[in-house]
């Protein structure tokens, strides 16, 4: 008699360390969606455990100035992807509405608002830095910073700190 | 999709592991699949993993480590220490679900 045996199933891998890979991503844009993509490639590399670190610079700051974070905005003007004629987009309001418009979108999706995205970014042992020169050129101290920036650091010590790393610049 | 046998029993599993029929998992059998990714299983790792399955049997879909922390109520950093480094592809590996598909 003959018994046909059951092969075992297989075990996904999920190579934990992710084979010693790291993330640098640069964040120079203070739009509402120029914020979004590092944040979330950010955020997926985390899940994926990657060690992550994301570098605030220049426009980007407002990512996490704490007195622009919560109030990012987006704007169709010079943007062709939206399919907007700028001379409306451009008008007094439109601004607002776009930003109101984008924000809704985001969310309908359920993907965070930025200050939310920062803690769940951390909360998942992703790193923040800001940059010193944007931080000397607009005159602000770790003070004005969502507190979970880990530091203040020179263009060098980013040099550093990115070394054998993939680094992604937005 | 194949059946392949986990702990002496037979269920059906895609090409990586991850079960695909939700009725064949129990808590049982999440011991061995936890075991098999060298997890051994608490009382707090089965609530999350009970919250994963709930949800799916209500929304259709895996929930992402977003979800499991707004909806579930589990702390990002718990989940992380649960289920390290990859704590939401290993919580649905545990709870017999497919991995979830959302970006955030």
């Amino acid at each position: 008699m003959t018994q046909t045996m059951t092969a075992p199933a297989p075990v996904p891998t999920f190579e934990t360390e992710s084979g010693g890979r790291k993330l640098c991503i640069i964040c120079s844009k203070g739009s509402l969606d120029m914020a979004y993509p590092g944040l979330i490639l950010a955020n997926a590399a985390l899940g994926e455990g990657i060690e992550t670190h994301i570098f605030f610079t220049f426009w980007g700051f407002d990512i996490i100035t704490k007195k622009t974070m919560a109030d990012l905005k987006f704007t169709a003007v010079g943007n062709p992807a939206t399919h907007m004629p700028n001379m409306v987009m451009g008008l007094p309001g439109m601004t607002a509405l776009a930003t109101h418009m984008m924000k809704k979108q985001m969310d309908g999706i359920d993907v965070p608002a930025v200050p939310e995205f920062l803690e769940l970014i951390t909360d998942a042992g992703g790193h923040l830095w800001a940059c010193r020169l944007s931080a000397d050129m607009m005159h602000l101290g770790a003070a004005d910073l969502y507190d979970r920036v880990e530091g203040i650091i020179s263009a060098t010590d980013f040099i550093e700190l990115s070394a054998g790393a993939q680094i992604i610049f937005v | 999709m194949t059946v392949a046998a986990v702990a002496g029993r037979e269920v059906h599993v895609d090409e990586e592991g991850f079960l695909t029929q939700y009725d064949e998992w129990d808590e049982e059998l999440a011991k061995t699949l936890a075991a098999n990714i060298g997890i051994e299983l608490t009382e707090a790792h089965m609530k999350a993993v009970r919250f994963l399955r709930a949800d799916f049997k209500q929304t259709g879909e895996t929930p992402t480590l977003r979800r499991c922390t707004n909806v579930g109520g589990f702390p990002t950093k718990d989940l992380f220490q649960l289920f390290p480094a990859k704590p939401a592809k290993k919580m649905a590996y545990v709870a017999g679900l497919p991995k979830p598909v959302g970006c955030v």
